[in-house]
């Protein structure tokens, strides 16, 4: 980050460090520093820590060292300001390039040249430039395709557990995106925190082999990096989305992963400063800490670049109520959920759909954007599969044989909706394929029953089998 | 043509003597905690002042006096300031500027027209931009409604500016003045010109109100007439009052913002001030490019001629979210208070909690419950008591409602937390919001058994729409809760277990639920319901369940009657022409009973 940055000279000075509590430093004499801003921290031997300015009183300041404070000691330990907030450089020469956490390279290559430097705060979009997302992305992946659209500009996270294949659904979305009609290149910024090695290195194979590479910027805080750096990378990550999509017209897809890990470093923080501790020990600003990174994506007026987020974060417990996946729920546009019960039973990718949603897919689909049956036919998949898996749980109470024909029916329409549908492994589907799969699902219907779908559509599209066939 | 500085309206009676004098202070910045500063050197500061913080003059409001100490609150982002900054307080609290140009307006929460926060193209919001809140620039059209030689006093109508194609801005002698007309000066007018002079002194449009202060009224009303808010769910079960308040707590996309949307789109307000605080830019990104396409459902001008949207969004900072509450209400009281019935919707208030306990926690306070400061619930009364159907003061007589909708966010969907259990206290309508039924896709998500309306408006709807209203409206709630039950039967036993005469109250239930009760916001035809539409359906349903009775009596076999095809006709009364909706209705019921009869 800021050594790729030789232009503002070091404002030195010699101060006094005089707590090191956890991820922070007090220290004193700390005259004509901003609040927020960037300062280093050398302690002689080891690399410069860079470190941000938490609170001020007086000439002292609390500091949160990004680096980590192992080594900090009162005396030897000189704290450098630098007149301004953590900034990043931002450009095309990223592209292909592994970072760390605070964007520094760490693929043992050359320094990239930046096209300038942004503060990796960024500032809040004026509501008023903001354009609303409505384009649709097809993603290959018949369960988002048809029932969770995707819309450029949109931030939408998927919902995992421990040991669910998030990761390779976000990198599956990142090599497969792409807006029919429009040969327009998506570029995909990755922004890894608190990843093993092998996770880091499956993304290295996904994003920075063969053509991907010259499209991809992986930034990685590894588990056992710094943790305080994690606060930094969605930042970094962000900032430099936003110039491409916003100022380089690109289409940018930002993956993080795992905000449950960022979450993690930032309640550390909050321990470190005895703050009053929320919900589970995060603290109370944590809804609008995640909305500053969440709300950084979108469309503006006049602009042709997207900026799309998709954040993976760990239920701990698979719990939907914890604190994590609740504020992220609250402010993103929707949320893929991962179903453990769909993985054990092979079925790929394990989306659950009936708690998934995109509150943008109305405005990405339909005449002249997808297909004229798209939301009816979403609509009926959805209330058809829903009655099914509740049939399901009606018969682990009543037995099969308890159940009236019609609603075996539905019992049958789950299990076929979870094999082919959802379960479509590997293969790429087209929005034409999975509207195709999702009529074959509902021909042992009679048209009848098919409350959601308009009449015309169901004359087109609908081709109901006899009856009989599916109650043998 | 002179101006006038804007007439600062004083407080109200029995504060008058408070009339201070403004000092200005400058001290400087001795400590820096995110949103809170604190300085030193401002002696002559009080509780609530506008104070300009920094060299970038940062718009801030002093919160606590403590010894030397003034700290404060900054409603921008304070990045990059330092110790030993001036603090520049103006001796004045925060104020609204209220005057003909308010209408269609874009604000952020401290009233600042968002179009003026970022300029030259540039597409975030800058720090310091101090624009006007209301345009010095345009004219307005006055025409006076007094004479020259008429004594006037407060809240007295002075005459009024076209606002818009359908409002009628109505200017009034501003609280704490009285006299007699000695100049009138009709025709185009800046919000700044004298329009009329009192003994001498001359008076413009452009008002100044305290934020934080409830503007006084002559008297308050009891609330005995319905808002309509278009949503059959709450204008059948739950219906709130003009001047009544009303919450909608839910989980993460149980429907609050659809719904508090489809209020501000269709209900029977005069004015709508919609804050988003603390929520989506794209949410607002929404309503900008929709409502002006849109019309207002009973005048035809466009909708945002009625609408004022207080915009401060999550990532915007977290102590203009909680200032922008007061800046909607402020609003709202000021058109009440020409006699409009005005709707104010909060999107969401569990945000404004939440700013207020960041805020608190920065300045160490003993927090209370999870965390929020103490004085919680007297904020949150403070603000739902400004809700209201009230006597305006002044002449001509009128009457004017502000009423309240809140959307609130509880931590986890779990209701018990602070900020729902205090609104609940106050609020009149409790429109719960239920993750079960947003997953089963049932919109509007309000569950039928938790919710409830305190407001007694039975005796308004037998009146102005039908004597049959509140015995039909008893029946579907008691229906509902007869289903309730029996469905509990059913997950545990099957429907097997249930007497023929229950599957039949169930297959009712089922009918009032997804025929009567889900309303989809994004059908454009069933958008929104009017009450006589409302009760036509109502009727139909009502009249199958007897027919089926009827038909078990018959010897008829249950699942024959439940299997009948003609209860599939039920699902399409949303779709009847809006014309001859009775005449639909009876057609319908006729067929029921015949083919229920045929069976
Ligand atoms: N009345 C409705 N008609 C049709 N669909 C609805 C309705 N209400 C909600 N929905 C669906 O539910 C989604 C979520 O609704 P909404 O955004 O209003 O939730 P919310 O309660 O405001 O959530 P959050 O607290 O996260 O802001 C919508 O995008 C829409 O798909
Ligand atoms: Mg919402």
């Amino acid at each position: 980050m800021t050594t790729t940055d030789a232009q503002s000279p070091f404002t030195v000075g010699h101060r006094t460090v005089t707590r090191v509590a956890g991820p922070l430093i007090v220290v004193d004499g700390m005259d004509g520093v901003g609040y927020g801003e960037l300062v280093e921290v050398e302690t002689g031997d080891g690399p410069v820590r860079e470190g941000q300015v938490l609170e001020l009183d007086g000439s002292t300041a609390i500091v949160q060292v990004f680096g980590g404070t192992v080594g900090i000691g009162r005396r030897q330990t000189s704290v450098l300001t630098r007149g301004r907030a953590a900034r990043t450089g931002v450009g095309n020469d990223y592209f292909g390039r592994v970072l760390d956490g605070a964007g520094r390279p760490r693929d043992g290559g050359p320094q990239p040249v930046p096209d300038d430097y942004r503060h990796v705060n960024g500032l809040p979009l004026n509501p008023i430039t903001r354009a609303h997302p409505d384009q649709f992305i097809e993603t290959g992946v018949s369960a988002i395709d048809g029932l969770i659209t995707l819309v450029r500009g949109q931030k939408l996270p998927i919902f995992s557990g421990a040991g669910l294949p998030a990761n390779s659904l976000a990198a599956r979305i990142a090599a497969q995106a792409r807006v029919p009609g429009d040969d327009a290149e998506v570029v995909v910024i990755f922004a890894a925190m608190g990843v093993t090695r092998r996770e880091a290195e499956f993304f290295r194979t996904e994003f920075l082999t063969g053509g991907a590479a010259a499209r991809s910027v992986l930034l990685l805080n590894l588990a056992d990096d710094p943790t305080i750096e994690r606060l930094l990378t969605p930042r970094v990550a962000l900032t430099m989305a936003e110039y491409l999509a916003f100022e380089q017209h690109r289409h940018v897809l930002v993956v993080m992963t795992d905000m449950t890990a960022y979450c993690e470093a930032l309640r550390e923080i909050s321990a470190a400063r005895e703050e009053m501790p929320g919900r589970r020990g995060y603290p109370g600003y944590m809804y609008t800490d995640l909305a500053s990174l969440y709300e950084r994506a979108g469309r503006v007026r006049g602009g042709t670049g997207s900026l799309t987020q998709l954040m993976i974060l760990t239920m701990p417990d698979d719990d939907i109520t914890h604190p994590i996946p609740d504020l992220t729920g609250y402010i993103t546009e929707g949320q893929i959920v991962l179903s453990r019960d769909l993985d054990r039973q092979g079925i790929q990718p394990p989306i659950d759909v009936l708690p998934s949603l995109s509150r943008l897919m109305n405005a990405g689909i339909g005449v002249g954007k997808t297909r004229d049956d798209h939301r009816g036919l979403a609509d009926q998949l959805y209330a058809c599969y829903a009655r099914g898996r509740e049939v399901r749980r009606l018969m682990s109470i009543v037995g099969e044989s308890g159940l009236p024909t019609e609603d075996r029916r539905y019992l049958a329409f789950a299990a076929a909706f979870e094999r082919t549908y959802l379960g479509q492994g590997p293969a790429r589907r087209t929005l034409t394929d999975t509207l195709e799969v999702g009529w074959q699902l509902l021909a042992p219907f009679p048209a009848a029953e098919l409350k959601r779908v308009s009449a015309e559509h169901l004359a087109h599209y609908h081709h109901e089998a006899s009856v009989t066939a599916t109650d043998a | 043509m002179t101006t006038t500085r804007p007439h600062t309206e004083p407080a109200p009676l029995g504060r008058s003597g408070l009339a201070r004098t403004v000092t200005s202070d400058t001290g400087r910045v001795v400590r820096i905690s995110g949103p809170v500063i604190s300085a030193t050197d401002l002696p002559h500061t009080r509780l609530f002042d506008v104070v300009r913080v920094g060299t970038e003059r940062l718009l801030g409001e002093v919160i606590k006096l403590d010894g030397d100490l003034v700290v404060m609150q900054v409603f921008e982002d304070t990045t990059g300031l330092q110790v030993g900054e001036p603090v520049e307080a103006t001796g004045e609290p925060l104020y609204a500027e209220l005057g003909p140009g308010l209408l269609g307006g874009i604000l952020d929460g401290t009233q600042r027209p968002l179009e003026n926060l970022s300029t030259d193209g540039n597409l975030y919001i800058a720090r310091g931009a101090d624009p006007h809140r209301l345009d010095r620039n345009r004219h307005w059209d006055f025409r006076p409604a007094v004479e020259v030689g008429d004594r006037v006093g407060p809240g007295d109508l002075l005459g009024s500016v076209p606002e818009g194609h359908a409002i009628e801005h109505r200017i009034l002698v501003p609280a704490g003045a009285a006299g007699i007309i000695s100049a009138i000066h009709p025709g185009p007018a800046t919000v700044l010109d004298p329009v009329v002079d009192i003994d001498g002194h001359p008076i413009a449009m452009l008002r100044r109100w305290p934020l934080r202060r409830a503007r006084p009224v002559a008297d308050r009303l009891p609330l005995t007439v319905p808002l309509i808010t278009g949503q059959r769910v709450l204008d059948l079960l739950f219906p709130v009052a003009r001047g009544g308040s009303a919450i909608i707590p839910g989980g993460f996309g149980t429907g609050k913002t659809v719904l508090e949307q489809a209020l501000a789109k269709f209900s029977t307000a005069d004015i709508v001030i919609y804050v988003g605080c603390g929520e989506r830019g794209n949410e607002l990104t929404e309503v900008l490019e929709e409502f002006p396409q849109l019309t207002d459902p009973r005048t035809g001008a466009p909708l945002m001629e009625r609408t004022v949207l207080i915009a401060n969004t999550s990532n915007m900072p977290v102590a203009a979210r909680e200032a922008s509450i007061y800046s909607g209400i402020t609003i709202a009281e000021y058109y009440r208070d020409q006699g409009y019935d005005v709707a104010m919707m909060a999107d969401s208030t569990s945000r404004w909690g939440e700013a207020l306990r960041e805020v608190s926690s920065r300045l160490e306070e003993m927090p209370a419950e999870d965390g929020y400061p103490a004085y919680l619930a007297t904020r949150l009364a403070g603000f739902y008591e400004r809700a209201g159907a009230v006597q305006c003061l002044g002449t001509p007589e009128r009457t004017g409602s502000v009423t309240v909708v809140g959307a609130v966010s509880p931590a986890g969907g779990d209701f018990s937390e602070p900020i729902t259990q205090n609104s609940l206290r106050l609020a009149g309508c409790f429109w719960a919001l239920d993750t079960a039924l947003s997953r089963q896709r049932h919109f509007p998500a309000v569950n039928w058994l938790r919710s409830f309306s305190q407001y007694g408006l039975d005796a308004w709807f037998d009146r102005e729409i039908s004597a049959d209203w509140s015995p039909l409206r008893r029946w579907a709630a008691a229906s509902l809760q007869d289903e309730g039950v029996l469905q509990e039967v059913v997950s545990l036993l099957g429907v097997e277990a249930l007497a023929a005469e229950q599957r039949i109250t169930l297959r009712i239930g089922q009918a009032l639920r997804e025929d009567l009760l889900q309303q989809s916001s994004f059908d454009d035809l069933d958008a929104s319901c009017p009450p006589q539409r409302l009760l036509a359906m109502l009727r139909v349903v009502h009249e199958a369940g007897a027919a089926m009775r009827s038909a078990l009596q018959q010897g008829v076999a249950i699942t024959d009657i439940t299997a009948a095809s003609v209860l599939a006709d039920l699902g399409r009364m949303r779709r009847w022409p809006a014309d001859n909706i009775h005449e639909s209705a009876s057609r319908l019921i006729q067929r029921i009973a015949e083919e229920m009869s045929s069976l």
